[in-house]
């Protein structure tokens, strides 16, 4: 099974070349409290951040934050590349703004309906995708995707280059009045650290020791009996379920969906934000997703144009930069 | 008149020879993505922003130095071919050791960047480029009228592919290519230069994309978009090929192109989709490809 | 250096000096040192694992790291790059054969370019081995192992090169097959090759070699000439452990 070159915490190579999952040595003990803690100050911060930076910017964050987490789900620990993850978000975005502006539901049913609906094209797309490895599987996922943006753009409930706008935010539950922005940050801070921890409590699971066993050894996996197979798709699914979630998100807090959130440069953006970040790590999707939007918002006031910055941290981090931010961050405090 | 299936006939064969002519593209680019597959194990996802480039030289070079199709037609892809060399030499070699979605993912920043930068300078419309005057007008063969540089395309393409296929199957350097697709390190202690193929083969890849590029610029005008999103149907041609054949690259290139003109007059809704829909199909019933050898 | 008694004097054509190599982190030979004269076979034994394919591969510059000293001809090998070994004309064999799948027997033989001249000519090499010349146009992947086999060595006899590393040519062979084999590598010797082969099957390679060198993780214990063989079969077999 080919699988990214990356320190990930867990592996480390015996002098045969073989994998070794090692015991937890006092550096594992160390890096999980950091861990512990680090998460711990940015949920303190994430609380009180309304009031010292424009909430907005930070939900925009926390939006492709968990748009990165939900596609390190199956990059970083089960080893595909899905470049075509942009369907899913894009996908739920829609469903979700037209279930809360034509059918008129309350935010969180028609949040969690988007999510649903992303899973069920997960289904698809991932049925199909899982026939094939390693490039293949990402070709395959790009080539489904922009079969999905066609069709998003010709069907005539998403009004094609004009998109839905005018969504509403709505009353949660009927009660909570989301046009308030406080209510809406802590509702989006509530989804994304409800998404981090599921994906979290997903990769800490015995359904996640099986997706880590696959990617070191996916044949060694299969001779021991489990479907492959159905732990691929499974975890295909989630991850498109929570970028879903993520999309559905962005739909209520900016009010739009459009065709934007389901093109290939936004498969491409959640991908850099990854890798950026650093993949198979816990917090490197959310540390690259904030960068990646505060450098796009920083760029897009200047000049410059912002595909060529994407473009140029894509080529840096690939060459040079493998591991992503945490990545290093981790080899770095290991030595 | 007559009719097919309700269809006027000449209007069957107008949109016939449309989708030949876009076949004719597919075939080419997707021909220049086989050649680097197969032995760099690299997609190119730079392919479109080098077939872009190809056009656009052919417009440079034309508005700067009022050279037109005929010379643009071998310095365009020349420089295309070099430029990719260069950075086949000084980063994409790099990624070689490492697993081969580093070669998609550096490929992809490359082509953001080039499309970006050329996007920032040109906007983002398109601009002419004169049909040569050689190939102006069309002939009329009697059930069709046909304009003359499109048969020309057609006719050329054919003859770039079949160039190409004898290069990589009949000659020498072909088998050096072959061989060194199965066992590098072998192939080099033989005493062939492995790295200098390796350079050459994404030079040839790229100088076919950027080849193609002057080709469409009569055609399609040349825009710094034209080549993102045709590079997708194009990755989706050299899947339900077969990624490393470059035989089934050319057929699948021309029967998707044809096929597509024929669901654009019988059913145009689908006609966006219908390439991904057969590469749904031909992954459910041969995931390898109908020229593919692996599964 | 360990040298045996009654060796050819004079330069060595291929000269090897405490040729240490590594994969990766892993240290696998240990001060390697051979000559190797013009017109001599000499053969490497060893049990699996000893380092055997190790030496070739690192004086064919196919392995990630070495150092030492390597000489061909007087001429320093150890800085040139891949690609050019096979121009100081030696020519490597290698134990997988590598035939290439894709292409036919003939461009199989035709693929590694000339580096020297006095190669054998395509009309030479049918007439060495006939069974080649009858399937010139298979495809690589329709030969058997003893056909692989001889079509690995004639390409090599096509390019002028004058010293051969051969990996264990007659592994997994029938008996006949490995006597075809044994009279090619007489023909060659007869034309002045000079050889440095690698085989578990010393009875086979004494009927071609002058002289054995014994390995044993990644060091060569001794070397003797074939005559002597009898006399250290002993120790040949502690060594090798058949």
């Amino acid at each position: 099974m080919t699988s990214l070159d990356h320190t990930s915490e867990i592996r480390s190579e015996g002098t045969d070349g073989t994998t070794v999952t090692p015991d937890r040595k006092p550096g594992q003990r160390d890096l999980s409290t950091i861990g512990f803690v680090l998460a711990g100050i940015a949920v303190v911060g994430l609380l009180v951040a309304p009031f010292y930076v424009y909430p907005v910017f930070i939900m925009s964050v926390l939006c492709f934050a968990l748009f990165a987490i939900a596609f390190n789900l199956l990059l970083g620990y089960v080893g595909l590349l899905s470049f075509g993850h942009a369907a899913f978000f894009g996908g739920a975005a829609y469903f979700t703004a037209h279930a809360a502006k034509v059918w008129g539901w309350e935010p969180l049913s028609a949040i969690l309906l988007g999510a649903g609906g992303a899973g069920l094209i997960g289904l698809l797309v991932g049925y199909l995708a899982i026939r094939r490895q390693g490039i293949y599987f990402a070709m395959v996922t790009l080539a489904l995707s922009q079969m999905i943006f066609f069709i998003f753009l010709q069907a005539p409930f998403t009004h094609g280059e004009d998109g839905i706008q005018g969504v509403p935010r709505g009353y949660l539950l009927g009660i909570v009045n989301l046009n308030d922005p406080l209510n809406i940050y802590y509702f989006v801070l509530a989804i994304f650290l409800f998404g981090f921890f599921a994906v979290w409590r997903i990769v800490h699971s015995p359904f996640g020791h099986v997706l880590k066993a696959i990617r070191e050894n996916e044949n060694r996996t299969i001779s021991l009996g489990y479907r492959v197979e159905r732990y691929k798709l499974g975890a295909f699914v989630m991850s498109a379920a929570i970028a879903g979630l993520a999309g559905s998100t962005k739909a209520i807090v900016f009010q739009i969906a459009t065709l934007t959130d389901v093109a290939w440069q936004m498969s491409g953006e959640v991908v850099l934000m990854t890798l950026l970040g650093g993949m198979g790590t816990i917090f490197g999707p959310a540390i690259g997703a904030a960068l990646v939007v505060t450098m796009q918002h920083y760029f897009a006031s200047m000049d410059f144009p912002v595909t060529v910055m994407i473009g140029i941290i894509f080529v840096l981090c690939v060459l040079l930069f493998r591991r992503g931010i945490v990545g290093e961050a981790i080899r770095l405090i290991r030595r | 008149m007559t009719m097919i299936f309700g269809i006027p006939l000449p209007a069957l064969l107008g949109q016939l020879l449309i989708g030949f002519i876009n076949g004719s593209f597919y075939a080419l680019l997707s021909l220049g993505l086989a050649v680097i597959f197969g032995l760099l194990r690299v997609i190119n996802f730079a392919h479109g922003a080098q077939y872009m480039l190809g056009a656009f030289t052919a417009y440079l070079v034309l508005a700067y130095t009022g050279l037109g199709f005929w010379p643009a037609l071998i310095v365009a892809p020349l420089i295309v071919a070099m430029l990719s060399a260069v950075i086949e030499r000084t980063m994409l070699s790099r990624l070689y050791d490492l697993d081969h979605l580093y070669g998609l993912l550096f490929t992809f920043g490359l082509a953001l960047i080039i499309e970006g930068t050329f996007r920032y300078y040109f906007g983002a419309a398109g601009n002419p480029y004169p049909t040569p005057a050689l190939l102006a007008g069309g002939t009329n063969l009697g059930f069709m009228f046909m304009p003359n540089y499109r048969g020309f395309v057609v006719v050329a393409s054919l003859v770039i592919c079949i160039s190409t296929w004898l290069l990589i199957e009949k000659t020498r350097l072909g088998a050096y290519l072959r061989a060194a697709t199965e066992n590098p390190q072998l192939v080099q202690a033989f005493g062939v230069n492995v790295p200098l193929l390796l350079t050459l083969t994404y030079a040839l890849g790229a100088g076919l994309a950027g080849l193609a590029g002057v080709l469409a610029a009569p055609i399609y005008q040349v825009s710094p978009l034209m080549g993102s999103n045709l590079i997708i149907i194009v990755f989706a041609v050299v899947v339900i090929g077969g990624m490393g054949s470059i035989l089934g690259a050319i057929i699948s290139g021309y029967m998707l192109g044809i096929l597509e003109g024929l669901t654009k007059v019988f059913y145009p809704e689908a006609s966006n989709i219908v390439v991904f829909v057969i590469m749904a199909i031909v992954l459910m019933i041969r995931p390898a490809g109908l020229f593919g050898k692996e599964a | 250096m360990i040298e045996a008694p009654g060796r050819p004097q004079g330069p060595a054509l291929l000269e090897v000096r405490d040729l240490h190599g590594w994969y990766g982190e892993s240290h696998v030979l240990h001060g390697v040192s051979l000559d190797l004269h013009e017109g001599e076979t000499i053969t490497l034994v060893g049990r699996n694992g000893a380092g055997k394919t190790t030496t070739l591969r690192a004086i064919m510059n196919l392995l990630p790291r070495r150092e030492g000293s390597i000489r061909i001809a007087g001429a320093d090998m150890m800085k040139v790059p891949v690609h050019r070994t096979a121009y100081s004309g030696i020519g490597y064999v290698p134990e997988e054969r590598g035939i290439f799948a894709t292409l036919t027997v003939s461009e199989n033989l035709m693929l590694p370019p000339t580096v020297a001249p006095g190669g054998m000519t395509i009309e030479e090499i049918y007439d060495l081995f006939p069974n080649l010349a009858e399937r010139r146009n298979s495809p690589g992947t329709k030969l058997s192992g003893g056909e692989q086999q001889m079509l690995a060595i004639a390409r090599i006899l096509r390019t002028g090169v004058k010293i051969i590393l051969l990996d264990e040519p007659t592994e997994g062979l029938a008996p006949v097959i490995i006597q075809r084999i044994g009279d090619v590598l007489m023909e060659l010797k007869k034309k002045g090759m000079t050889l440095l082969l690698v085989e578990q099957n010393f009875r086979f390679a004494r009927k071609v070699a002058d002289r054995f060198f014994l390995m044993e993780d990644g060091h060569i214990l001794e070397s003797f000439p074939t005559s002597e063989l009898d006399a250290r079969m002993d120790r040949l077999h502690e060594v090798v452990g058949v």
